[in-house]
């Protein structure tokens, strides 16, 4: 590991102050630290935000507001989220293991680094810690990478659970920089690899993420994460769905649908959101629509198991909406 | 003088040292004056190194050396083989040349004063190569089978060839026949506890706090290396956080951390990073296989052909006995056994727990239980009639053999009664239910080992042996043979393992300890009642003065006539008279007579039910039972424990467990803990080990078989069998992925 200054920030203005300087933030550090010891990370200046006002959970009106700091197994384990968002409590719960989820907060894992094996290996190319080295994964072992969003510069997977959820639910984020504050949404958070994979999101040099705010819809009790992998706990998605219906009597009036472990960030499900309104929801409504996840896919030898695997993950999270979590 | 504490299912005596932190592993020794080393790996797989420079990080703030084959002391690396060792083909010598041989070989080690500025040191260190594409797939064109020398000596407990009848003959006219291919593959042993080695020289003496299954072996092993006399070396490892095998072969970094301490004239810890463990610590070798069987209408076997080929290093032939079991397990006229190696650009492979039986049994047991559906027979009935009066490779009776009861044992916990036979006839709700079962076996081993025990005054007993525990529980298991054969309660034995300066034990693998170190023990114990029966019968105040020593009897630890109630000198009083401990050092090994009249193996019958999902794939072991034949169970509790371990690592052997190298560069691209699956809480389900009664005269004193391997042996390829019950799908690759049965 680098050596590095640590300084610890008391109100969100000294840490945005000390991030628009280059400090990094850190909050539980299970990402950072994690690389900043294979010195994939290496930022020269650390500001801790754990002593920040950010860990709240609460519920106002019918939006539901995570604290950027609120650790993933405390938002799991709050009644308001159980209550109001199973969802999301699904898919925090379906992520890491405890021990990291007792660390790791809300803000960091969303903005987690990918899990591809060559981002992490420094004698390996990968255009994410050095642009233009080349990607290894490419024309190496590429199982676990993405079939959808890829361009020929990076493949690697966005690794987060929670971030599915959050967009399948269309939440909001708000975030606080050194022009002040704006929200948008969750989805925009991300960025497309294209040429530039060492880019991974929207936030501004200093920007600070505060909360997550997640708007109830009539979908929300209907709403289920299902992960696929080949353990039981702690491993990433190899394919994963989000999937809400919110129904009138036996018609599908809406569909919130994302995807994990296929994309290059979470992957909403436009096609199949829309070919399934109006609709009953039947297996073969639901397999008819799930075949359109997969018009735009761009499978490498390794990972064309994808192919199938996620038209079958989104069937069966679709058919799991109707039962109960 | 039997106290009955042989067979009582008692905790773990080092349970409270090892729960509260005070047993001490390797990397706990710290020494006074102690600075940190840090390997360089090589980051390409073939080729050589052609510049490394290291003057920008030797100015580094803390940096004490950089050690690269350029400056390393050229060793002596005097010939020294022990049989854990490959017998063809010569050890890796470390930093004595430019030679990069495979993917994350040692090539520089950077010492420094504190572990931070050595591994940022070593990561800053430039070293140019000159690269080769490396072969690492055995798959891959070019890559010519070889027959493993070793294998075709006379002895070998490895068959290169086996035959008998005409195999080939009999398949072609057989009734019914299958040939079928497998390919497990390669896995990494990743226990808990990283290797880990603490070096210390005074002058020409070297000590070394270092995680290994064989310390002797370790000591003779560092010895030869540098060239300096055996006694000159002490190996000290009282604990090892799991090993499954990867501690039995003293690797490159106990050398280089001998190397760098003498160096730099201070004591030197080296502990391995968990990357660092996909390299130079050995592996279970990816093994590709070929089973043909014929068979009768009823299921008789007339004809089985078993050939497979284990990966192995350039440099090294590592040899397993990967088509043994398929020689004695079943009755066939018609058999022949083939072995061989593909070397490739790898490290070293090397005894994986249940090593070659866990692949092997797994290729011939999936083979079974095609054949079972081939034929529409129940694959227990198949096993039944197809049941062995002797060992027909060896042409010799067992000493004892329960698989039959192993099955009525298992079948009757599992409920197989309840299994339908049909692929894909059992459902719960909408999850695809399967229920597989498979024949494990290992062979019963014994090594020559030594023991020491010491009386002393306050009536307690020292045990000492060169022992190790790398979790079985041989410090309960030896504390209770020595409580037994001593007549004192637990709390009076003193046992005491892994240093290299007790009297020597063999390597801690193979599922031998207990019957080596045990009888090691029990010698050990008789000895030292003769030697105090001697000094009881010359003290004239002793009820047993003047009786012939023979005539001695101990009972709860004190001396008398045999045949007479009253009660003689104890232990302690006797040592007490003597002024000094009575001390006693006995050895044991296998009457070769013995092994020439028997084929000794432990068996079991191993069954597993998988619940498949048919949308999305996934595979669930629901539950598993086990029943082995195991000889006689020195402790229940430690043997149970010790199957459950084993039954989980089979799980990983089926649906998890494999190194994936990059065929590039030969990297492994797995090489992390998330990344590497191995079983975690929520794969285990309920797991049942039980054990049949099985009394086995011929096969040690105390009549036990070993118990560690054969807990893996079976568990793979019941799941496979499970999974194909569930799903009508065969997958014949190990790990079993969702990918392979997705479209089901």
């Amino acid at each position: 590991m680098l050596p590095f200054v640590l300084e610890k920030a008391k109100t969100a203005e000294e840490a945005i102050a000390a991030a628009a300087a280059g400090a990094r933030f850190i909050a539980g550090g299970t990402t950072l630290v994690d690389l900043m010891r294979e010195e994939v990370e290496r930022p020269e200046r650390l500001v801790d935000i754990n002593a920040l006002p950010l860990a709240d959970i609460r519920v106002e009106g019918d939006v539901l507001v995570l604290g950027a700091l609120a650790r993933m197994s405390d938002v799991a384990a709050h009644p308001d989220v159980q209550r109001i968002q199973p969802l999301i409590a699904e898919s925090l719960i379906e992520g890491a293991s405890p021990q990291l989820r007792n660390m790791a907060t809300i803000g960091g894992n969303l903005l987690q680094r990918v899990r591809c094996p060559y981002f992490r290996m420094l004698d390996a190319p990968c255009n994410k810690h050095e642009p233009g080295s080349g990607c290894a994964a490419i024309d190496g072992l590429h199982a676990g990478h993405a079939i959808l969003g890829t361009s020929n510069h990076c493949i690697a997977t966005h690794p987060s659970d929670l971030a599915v959820a959050l967009v399948a639910l269309d939440a909001t984020m708000r975030v606080s920089g050194p022009q002040g504050e704006r929200s948008f949404a969750v989805d925009d958070l991300f960025r497309l690899p294209g040429d530039t994979p060492h880019l991974e999101h929207t936030l501004l040099p200093g920007e600070l993420i505060m909360e997550v705010r997640v708007p109830a819809g009539g979908s929300s009790r209907r709403a289920r994460y299902l992960k696929v992998r080949d353990r039981a706990s702690y491993e990433f998605a190899l394919v994963s769905v989000a999937a809400a219906l919110s129904m009138e009597g036996r018609v599908i009036r809406q569909a919130r649908l994302a995807a994990g472990g296929v994309g290059t960030r979470p992957w909403r499900l436009r096609p199949v959101e829309e070919a399934l309104i109006g609709k009953a929801p039947d297996r073969q409504v639901f397999e008819a629509a799930a075949q359109l996840a997969v018009r735009e896919a761009r499978p490498l030898p390794h990972n064309h198991y994808k192919l199938e695997l996620l038209p079958r993950t989104i069937v069966r999270a679709l058919e799991m909406t109707g039962e109960v979590a | 003088m039997t106290t009955g504490v042989i067979g009582k299912p008692l905790p773990r005596v080092d349970g409270r040292a090892k729960v509260s932190g005070s047993a001490r592993y390797a990397a706990d020794f710290n020494q006074p004056g102690q600075v940190y080393a840090v390997i360089v790996s090589a980051t390409v797989g073939l080729g050589r190194v052609t510049d490394i420079d290291s003057t920008a990080i030797e100015v580094m703030p803390g940096i004490i050396a950089v050690i690269t084959h350029r400056n390393a002391p050229r060793l002596a690396y005097d010939e020294h083989k022990s049989y854990i060792d490959p017998a063809v083909g010569e050890r890796l010598h470390v930093l004595q040349d430019d030679r990069v041989r495979f993917y994350g070989q040692p090539v520089a080690i950077v010492v420094a004063d504190t572990l931070d500025r050595a591994e940022r040191a070593a990561a800053a260190l430039n070293i140019a190569y000159e690269a080769e594409r490396p072969i690492v797939d055995p798959l891959e064109r070019n890559v010519e089978p070889i027959v493993p020398e070793a294998a075709t000596r006379e002895g070998s407990w490895v068959h290169a060839d086996s035959s008998r009848g005409d195999p080939d003959g009999a398949l072609a006219s057989a009734p019914a026949k299958l040939d079928e291919a497998y390919d497990i593959a390669r896995e990494n042993h990743n226990p808990m506890e990283p290797h880990a080695t603490v070096a210390a020289w005074a002058g020409d003496r070297l000590t070394l706090w270092s995680k290994s299954q064989f310390v002797v072996n370790e000591q003779a092993e560092i010895a030869a290396i540098f060239g300096i006399p055996v006694a000159n070396v002490q190996v000290i490892c009282p604990f090892i956080g799991g090993a499954f095998g990867t501690s039995l072969r003293t690797w490159p970094h106990v050398t280089l951390a001998a190397m760098a301490a003498r160096q730099v004239g201070r004591a030197v810890k080296l502990v391995l990073t968990r990357k660092q463990m996909f390299f130079t610590t050995g592996h279970r070798p990816r093994t590709l296989q070929r089973v043909a069987l014929g068979a009768a209408p009823d299921g008789k076997l007339v004809s089985l052909i078993h050939e497979g080929s284990g990966e192995t290093s350039r440099y090294e032939e590592f040899i397993e006995a990967l088509t043994n079991a398929s020689g004695y397990m079943y009755s066939c006229p018609n058999v022949r056994t083939e072995y061989r190696l593909r070397p490739l650009d790898i490290g070293t492979p090397n005894h994986m727990r249940g090593p070659g039986e866990a692949s092997g049994i797994f290729a011939l047991e999936c083979a079974m239980d095609e054949l079972a559906y081939a034929l529409a027979i129940d694959p227990v009935e198949l096993r039944r009639r197809n049941e062995p009066a002797i060992d027909e490779a060896e042409n010799k009776p067992f000493s004892s053999r329960s698989l039959m009861k192993c099955y009525d044992v298992g079948s009757d916990r599992f409920g197989w009664a309840n299994r339908t036979y049909e692929p894909r006839s059992m459902r719960d709700g909408r999850l695809l239910i399967g229920m597989g079962v498979a024949s494990a076996s290992y062979p019963a081993y014994q090594a020559p080992a030594s023991a020491r025990v010491r009386l002393r005054a306050d009536g307690s007993a020292e045990v000492e042996v060169a022992a190790s525990d790398m979790g079985p529980g041989t410090y309960t298991s030896m504390t209770q043979v020595a409580a037994e054969m001593l007549g004192l309660t637990l709390e009076q034995v003193h046992f005491r393992l892994g240093r290299s300066d007790y009297p020597p034990a063999p390597s801690h693998g193979g599922s031998w300890t207990m019957a080596s170190v045990g009888s090691a023990i029990r010698a050990a114990c008789l000895a030292v009642k003769t030697e105090a029966a001697r000094r009881a019968v010359v003290d004239e105040r002793s009820p047993v003065f003047g009786v012939a020593h023979e005539e001695v009897e101990w009972v709860d630890g004190r001396a008398r006539r045999r045949g007479d109630a009253a009660p003689g000198p104890s232990y302690g009083e006797l040592v007490t008279i003597a002024g000094a401990p009575i001390e006693a050092e006995a050895s044991s090994g296998r009457d070769p007579e013995i092994a020439k009249r028997y084929s000794m193996h432990a068996f079991g019958a191993v069954f597993a039910e998988v619940a498949v999902d048919p949308d999305v794939g996934t595979i669930r072991v629901r539950r598993a039972v086990g029943a082995y034949g195991i000889g006689r169970v020195v402790n229940p509790r430690l043997a149970r424990s010790q199957c459950t371990g084993g039954m989980i690592g089979g799980i990983g052997m089926a649906l998890m467990e494999r190194t994936v190298l990059d065929p590039r560069d030969g990297r492994p691209v797995n090489a992390h803990m998330a990344d590497y699956l191995v079983p975690v809480n929520l794969d285990i389900p309920m797991l049942e080990a039980h054990f049949v009664e099985e009394v086995d005269p011929h096969v040690n004193p105390l009549g036990v078989k070993g118990l560690g391997e054969i807990a893996l042996v079976g568990m793979a390829p019941a799941i496979a069998n499970a999974v194909f019950h569930a799903t009508g799908k065969r997958v014949r690759t190990l790990p079993i992925r969702i990918e392979d049965v997705l479209s089901v």
